[in-house]
């Protein structure tokens, strides 16, 4: 018995959640290899075979690999697929793309999205946008199971040695073609693993406004995540949505500001360890999560944060 | 161009579930039950694409008991123009849904099939990549955008980073997000003209397909309850708390 672990990295640098996949990977079966499918990701193999806890990297290079396209990885996937019981990547937009199309070819019901290992083959995942969780065994001899990055911590990214070989492209799948990639680029800390979120929403009343939630970032050092109610109303961009369909963040410290607390969004950020709720309707859902909650208009109860913030000189960078 | 479309009966987006008592599920009974979210975002979709001149017929697909006909219903009040009701009972896993679907999509022929990226009561986010995989289609997840060219689609996706494009030639599965397009209501005029429209019934066992779950579902509990929180009463105490009692700043 045996984990493929299947990589997310861009050719450059693995992401950092894949080392949070090997720590859940590790923990269904010692012997975890990861699978790297990319083109000249040489760099990235070297940093995945000195990860705590793999024991092979499986690496295969073609140009047909530049842009990730899960129609082009599956032939790879499965074409390794026999020597492993399990098949498991992150449950995250790359690996929800991929392993079910893995899954359906090897005729195995997929177990998407798990939080705890409990044993090989049964694990704990939520359902209902995290309202209830359900306790899951796996009959299928080959498992195909995505993991809830921020779950498990991540494994260390360094102790371990690997050895690294080199694996055989599959054939190119010509009905999918990747055209481009916008990525938003931010100097801030990235917001599926940042230790502090401040996340905005239809209480902002502008995009224009979401500078007030800049500033207290900047000086927390936090990243910015939002409310699907202000991505849709276009106050900011899709890749700042936390909630059951956008991202799902564990910070130690989440500040919802002028959000109401949709099951949608409290699916998404319920599980952070400190929650502060500031919103000027006392009545609304996101206290009934929040460990502190303030009930103000936001307009002013943000500067007068930051104000405050600015007096203590002890803010942990 | 034929579009099937794929919708799923689910509890209602706005309803707190419950866990049945003996922990073998959720409550069901007396629930208020819709039309999954983004399938409503599916079904647009395909009207709108019909409305621009661009496909000719659109057939809404669901797979359940007899209550799951009413999101047929539904899905041609707002413009789909037949409807397929294939009837199983129980937990049908998306890998036995997208069997299901392949079935029907050998018989139909459509050139494109859409439905939601995700259930929100299962949240398995698997059904659209499965069909794909075993039709052999290209598959296009997450989509905000969807431009239909010649003999193929341009779509937009919506990726962890941000926005990815991908070309995909037709016949394509194409998944579909939230924010792809704002889903109409159905007029009154409409309802009324979608209950003379047709809905065939089958079954899975009609169609050869085993719908047996593979994956034991053992119980199903609560989260763990957060701790009350407490209310402060202005941003000094929040952020004397913060930092001296929460010690997160």
């Amino acid at each position: 018995m045996s984990v493929l672990l299947i990589a997310e990295h861009n050719n450059k640098e693995l992401k950092p959640f894949t080392l949070n996949v090997i720590n859940a990977a590790t923990q269904i079966d010692q012997d975890t290899h990861v699978l790297l499918i990319g083109h000249n990701a040489d760099l990235v193999a070297k940093s995945i075979s000195e990860v705590s806890g793999v024991k092979k990297v499986i690496h295969v290079d073609s140009p047909i690999y530049e842009n990730y396209v899960a129609e082009n990885y599956v032939p790879v996937i499965l074409k390794y697929a026999e020597n492993y019981s399990h098949i498991v990547s992150a449950a995250n937009t790359f690996g929800k793309n991929l392993m079910p199309r893995v899954a359906a070819n090897l005729d195995t019901s997929q177990v998407s999205d798990i939080i705890k290992v409990i044993s090989a083959d049964t694990f704990l995942r939520p359902i209902y946008a995290g309202n209830a969780f359900a306790t899951v065994k796996t009959n299928d001899s080959k498992k195909c199971i995505t993991v809830r990055p921020t779950s498990f911590d991540p494994a260390p990214s360094s102790g371990g040695s690997a050895e690294i070989i080199k694996g055989e492209p599959g054939e190119e799948y010509l009905s999918t073609k990747f055209v481009k990639k916008e990525e938003i680029k931010s100097d801030r800390p990235e917001l599926g693993t940042a230790r502090i979120v401040i996340s905005g929403g239809r209480g902002l009343q502008s995009g224009e406004n979401f500078k007030l939630i800049t500033a207290v970032a900047d000086k927390l050092n936090a990243a910015i995540g939002a409310s699907r109610a202000a991505v849709d109303a276009g106050y900011i961009t899709n890749d700042h949505q936390v909630g059951q369909t956008g991202k799902v963040v564990v910070p130690d410290l989440y500040i919802a500001v002028g959000i109401s607390g949709a099951i949608q969004h409290l699916a998404g950020m319920k599980e952070s360890k400190v929650i502060v709720a500031i919103n000027k309707d006392g009545e609304a859902p996101i206290f009934s999560v929040a460990d502190y909650g303030l009930e103000a208009d936001l307009f002013e109860a943000l500067p007068q944060f930051l104000e405050e913030l600015n007096k203590l000189n002890t803010i942990q960078k | 161009m034929k579009i099937l479309v794929a919708v799923k009966r689910v509890i209602d987006y706005n309803v707190q579930i419950r866990v049945k008592e003996d922990n073998s599920g959720i409550v069901t009974d007396n629930v208020k039950m819709s039309t999954n979210p983004p399938d409503d975002n599916a079904i647009e979709e395909a009207v709108k694409i019909k409305e621009s001149g661009k496909a000719t017929e659109i057939v809404a697909i669901t797979i359940g008991d007899d209550k799951a006909q009413e999101t047929v219903r539904k899905a041609l009040a707002v413009g789909a123009d037949r409807g397929i009701h294939v009837k199983a009972d129980g937990i049908i896993e998306p890998l036995a849904v997208s069997k299901i679907l392949k079935a029907v999509v050998e018989k139909e022929k459509p050139d494109l099939v859409f439905m939601g990226k995700q259930a929100i009561d299962d949240d398995c986010n698997q059904t659209g990549q499965m069909l794909a995989a075993l039709l052999n289609w290209p598959q296009a997840t997450f989509a905000s955008e969807i431009n239909v060219k010649d003999k193929s689609l341009e779509v937009t996706r919506e990726v962890d980073e941000g926005l990815e494009t991908i070309e995909v030639n037709i016949p394509a599965i194409v998944t579909c997000d939230l924010r792809l397009n704002e889903p109409r209501y159905a007029s009154l005029p409409n309802i009324m003209k979608a209950k003379k429209k047709p809905i065939d019934q089958m079954s899975a066992t009609d169609l050869g397909v085993d719908t047996k779950p593979r994956i034991e579902q053992i119980k199903v509990e609560e989260p763990p309850k957060r701790k009350a929180g407490i209310k402060v009463a202005n941003v000094a105490e929040l952020v004397n708390k913060l930092k001296n009692e929460a010690k997160v700043i």
